[in-house]
């Protein structure tokens, strides 16, 4: 298997690793880089588990080969919190209860911060669809709804 | 130390009932939670596992010696390496058999060999290169098809138990049960109105998002240790020390952060061939499930095919209820039928009743427990029919369920007479809930259910510390996976009389404490929890005893009140209350550390019943059904944290939703699941569902200090009738199969129509 060199910016630090050409870019994430907050549910893009941005654009790192992010900036759950202050996404899905096994919570996250980068104000309805790509069997998603819709409140009001 | 319960409905609670933030939050949200996955060892394996792509196949020989010489393979692993060393405990065998197949391949995805290499790369490789000659046998996937007298048997020696006279010719039913109590028959002649129908219901996976995933590594001394995502790491070590020829104290399980389970990681599956690929290789092996893997060779639940028969007077009163379940279990005996039936009217107060179930094998993966397994099948049968009997009494279906709901002093439908119980509230507070008389549109319609599950209690072992700062370590080996070490931690607070910040709940490994039962059956909450608070009193004891050697004074001269020893009256002396913290400062000097222990197997779980209302619109056009509303009504005896407690409410209901419109096992003729993913199994994600609205019940439990009922379970079992009744409303047609699917409903309104123009 011939090993590819690949040079990127991982939540604001520049990486580089050397990977092979059938690497996800999700396995080149948890098995070369010990970030392990991105999970596998599904290896098929199913479950949103994975996710992360890749210059800004939220995307399953199942899907994509390690060795296509040269060059590219890419967001982890790992980078979401400043230091020790969390982002107030972090802070209302601990306070709303959004969160039972914890698993698929980086990957909500991330889908969720990704919307609100894009819509400061979205309805509810605009959440559920926004977040339908990432999938929790423990919560029946209605405190995760609340937790975002609670969060896009108060940074409006920031 | 005898429990003193009578206060739990009358005490006031400080921290019990509040809802702070659970101590992993930070962990969870910030991706530093180690999961299974998520856990790595010095020169750690890949281990990968060779399954068979047939249902049902003969193995005639495995030869890996091609694999064996490709560079970087360090082990492989067939049922060689996993010799019977069960002495006769034939469900010990059953998992030995399913975690590695012997003589025959009994499903597709059963497996046959493992290899441990030093990259995935090379174990994948290596897997193509083990040659399996199978001779395929015929097979049967459907319960009604592996009941039929010619049906392809899995065990040709397989006689049926619990039937007399013994039947002389094998089969694929397991056993027969039956449960209830009076004279069906005669109720029967009682009746005014009999409804009798036939149900199926689809197998469906728990889904847990985190597939299976272990790190295995034993050395040649026999010494062992194990990473693993499981409800019960306790049972893991047993389970893999029994079949591996291990000492259990020699291997040391740590049980890592779950990624959901409910139920489905209650046994075990690769652990045991993680633990041999490792002592073949001598290295630390990684297994992880894929998703693929998940769904063909865990633990999906029953198919099921119920029939059920009710009769009521024309007043509203039940006089008999009959039912006949049979559920495959996949290949090996241990359905929950006997579930099934014992819950099946368990929310009536019938004088007549029988249910009779029937477990059967066919060639499908071994089914394992999903949240109150074996109930909800049973519920939507009975309380499908309970809805079409209520409209044909002409009566509104919730006065009829509470017209005949148990109550305290019902003798059950499976044996035991009920205590203090919570149906009758749910019911109530359902009739005056505003969704009960919210308008409903065209195309929609509301259906109710009621559901029961039994919880469960078992073995606890919880280890108490005071820090000499005045915090606490409560260390628990129950695995938590729905916020459970937060109720420990506020249990643990409210007994000390000290804030929740200063207590940390931790879930210790296998070495640390004695056995705990599996996280299952809604104990943890209850029993567990039961157990911090006696460990809590224990320590408190202690405390009590160093105050008493402080102010030199007789032990039961002091008392313990809001986190303060005391003395206990005007003899005892004048002395200020101290502290907890006091207390601890000065363990040094008072006879060292100072902790309270409790262990102990727990009886009087309390049951649990909910009542759901589900409004839902159906597009006749399409067959696509809209939940709308849907509440949860639920007594939990206590809320220890509500926001959990709602969290339980809310998420039994999704999967129920789930299971009742989408989610199925679809099999092929040639025995092979055609949709082992998430693209084609499909769960319910975000965009179709409303908010699941709930409200907590609190019915004391008088088996527990605070009333505490398990909550997990009771959520899944009434939503596939309240589902089924609500569409079947929307639609003037009664579903009774699910998943309640477009391409079903399509047919059952074309049915429909059909019937109507021949009838003009």
């Amino acid at each position: 298997m011939s090993s590819v060199h690949v040079s990127t910016t991982i939540n604001g630090d520049p990486t580089d690793y050397v990977c092979d050409a059938d690497e996800t870019l999700l396995d080149v994430l948890r098995n070369r880089l010990g970030l392990t907050g991105a999970k596998e549910g599904c290896s098929t893009g199913d479950c949103g588990a994975c996710s992360v941005t890749i210059d800004g654009r939220l995307t399953c790192s199942c899907l994509v080969l390690g060795a296509e992010v040269d060059g590219a900036k890419i967001g982890t759950i790992e980078g979401m919190a400043n230091g020790e202050k969390l982002h107030p996404l972090q802070k209302k899905f601990i306070e709303h209860a959004a969160l039972q096994c914890g698993i698929c919570t980086p990957g909500f996250l991330i889908a969720a911060k990704s919307l609100l980068d894009h819509n400061p104000k979205p309805t509810e309805t605009e959440v559920r669809f926004a977040l339908a790509g990432n999938l929790c069997r423990c919560t029946g998603y209605d405190k995760i709804v609340r937790a975002v819709m609670d969060t896009a409140a108060e940074l409006r009001r920031a | 130390m005898p429990l003193d319960n009578a206060e739990s409905s009358t005490r006031k609670y400080k921290v019990v009932g509040t809802r702070p933030n659970r101590p992993d939050g930070v962990d969870k949200v910030t991706g530093r939670a180690r999961f299974g996955a998520d856990a790595v060892a010095p020169g750690q394996l890949v281990g990968l596992i060779l399954r068979s792509p047939h249902a049902h196949a003969k193995i005639k020989s495995i030869d890996a010696s091609k694999a064996l010489k490709l560079a970087g393979v360090k082990a492989v692993v067939t049922k060689d390496d996993l010799p019977d060393k069960t002495d006769g405990d034939a469900g010990l065998y059953d998992v030995l058999v399913n975690v590695m197949a012997r003589e025959k391949a009994l499903y597709q995805g059963h497996a046959v060999a493992a290899v441990a290499a030093t990259s995935a790369a090379i174990a994948k490789a290596a897997l193509k290169l083990i040659n399996v000659d199978y001779e395929i046998l015929p097979h049967v996937t459907d319960v009604d098809e592996a009941m039929k007298p010619n049906a392809p048997l899995l065990y040709p020696k397989m006689i049926t138990d619990g039937v007399d006279p013994k039947p002389k010719k094998p089969s694929n039913i397991v056993r027969r049960y039956e449960f209830g109590h009076g004279d069906v028959e005669a109720g029967f002649r009682q009746a005014d109105i009999v409804i009798e129908r036939s149900f199926k219901t689809e197998a469906t996976h728990q889904g847990y998002i985190e597939p299976h995933a272990c790190l295995a590594n034993v050395g040649p001394d026999g010494q062992g240790e194990l990473w693993v995502c499981t409800q019960g790491h306790f049972m893991v070590r047993d389970t893999c020390a029994r079949l591996l020829g291990m000492d259990f104290s020699k291997l040391r399980v740590t049980a890592s952060e779950i990624g959901g389970g409910f139920g489905g990681k209650t046994t075990v599956f690769i652990e045991p061939v993680a633990l041999a690929l490792s002592r073949k290789a001598n290295r630390p092996v990684k297994v992880v499930m894929s998703r693929e893997e998940v769904f063909k060779a865990t633990g999906p639940t029953s198919s099921s095919s119920i029939d059920v028969k009710i009769g009521a007077t024309k007043d509203g009163r039940i006089v008999a209820g009959d039912a006949t379940l049979r559920y495959q279990g996949g290949a090996f005996a241990g359905s929950p039928v006997e579930f099934g039936a014992m819950t099946a009217f368990a929310q009536y107060d019938l004088d007549n009743v029988r249910a009779i179930g029937f477990d059967v094998v066919c060639n499908r993966p071994k089914q394992a427990a999903y949240r109150a397994p074996g109930a909800p099948m049973a519920n939507f049968a009975v309380e499908s029919v309970i809805e079409e009997l209520a409209h044909k009494v002409g009566m509104e279906p919730i006065d009829f369920r509470i017209k005949n709901a148990a109550r305290e002093g019902t003798h059950s439908s499976y044996g035991p007479i009920y205590g203090p119980i919570g149906l009758l509230p749910t019911l109530q507070k359902a009739r005056e809930h505003p969704h009960f008389k919210a308008p409903l549109g065209k195309n929609q319609g509301r259906g109710m259910a009621c559901g029961f599950w039994f919880n469960f209690g078992g073995q606890s072992c919880v280890s108490m510390n005071i820090g000499v700062d005045g915090t606490v370590s409560v260390t628990v080996g129950s695995p938590d996976i729905g916020g459970s070490r937060a109720s420990m931690g506020l249990m643990t607070a409210e007994e000390l009389g000290i804030p929740y910040e200063k207590v940390r709940t931790v879930i210790a490994d296998t070495g640390t404490l004695g056995y705990n039962d599996v996280t299952d059956g809604s104990r943890t909450t209850f029993a567990t929890g039961m157990a911090c608070i006696l460990a809590a009193r224990d320590a408190i004891k202690k405390l009590c005893a160093r105050a008493a050697q402080i102010w030199g004074i007789p032990e039961d001269a002091v008392t313990w009140e809001n986190g303060h020893a005391k003395p206990a009256g005007a003899n005892a002396g004048n002395h200020p209350p101290m502290s907890l913290k006091e207390i601890a400062a000065q363990a040094p000097s008072t006879g060292g550390p100072i902790a309270g222990h409790h262990e102990y197997s727990a009886d009087g779980a309390g049951v649990s019943f909910a009542t759901h209302i589900c409004d839902s619109e159906v597009d006749p056009e399409t067959g696509f059904t809209k939940i709308l509303r849907y509440t949860v009504l639920q007594d939990a005896g206590k809320a220890v944290h509500p926001s959990y407690v709602e969290g339980q409410f809310q998420g039994g209901a999704v999967q129920g939703i789930g299971w009742a419109l989408n989610e199925e096992y679809i099999y092929g003729k040639d025995g092979r699941l055609q949709n082992a993913g998430f693209l084609d199994y499909r769960i319910p994600v975000c965009s179709d569902l409303p908010m699941i609205d709930t409200v907590i019940l609190e019915i004391p439990n008088p088996g527990h200090p605070y009333g505490v009922r398990g909550v997990g379970e009771t959520s899944i079992v009434p939503p596939l009738a309240a589902v089924a009744n609500s569409v079947s409303a929307a639609v003037g047609v009664r579903m009774t199969e699910t998943p309640i699917s477009p391409p079903k409903l399509l047919a059952a309104l074309e049915k429909q129509s059909a019937m109507k123009k021949a009838a003009e």
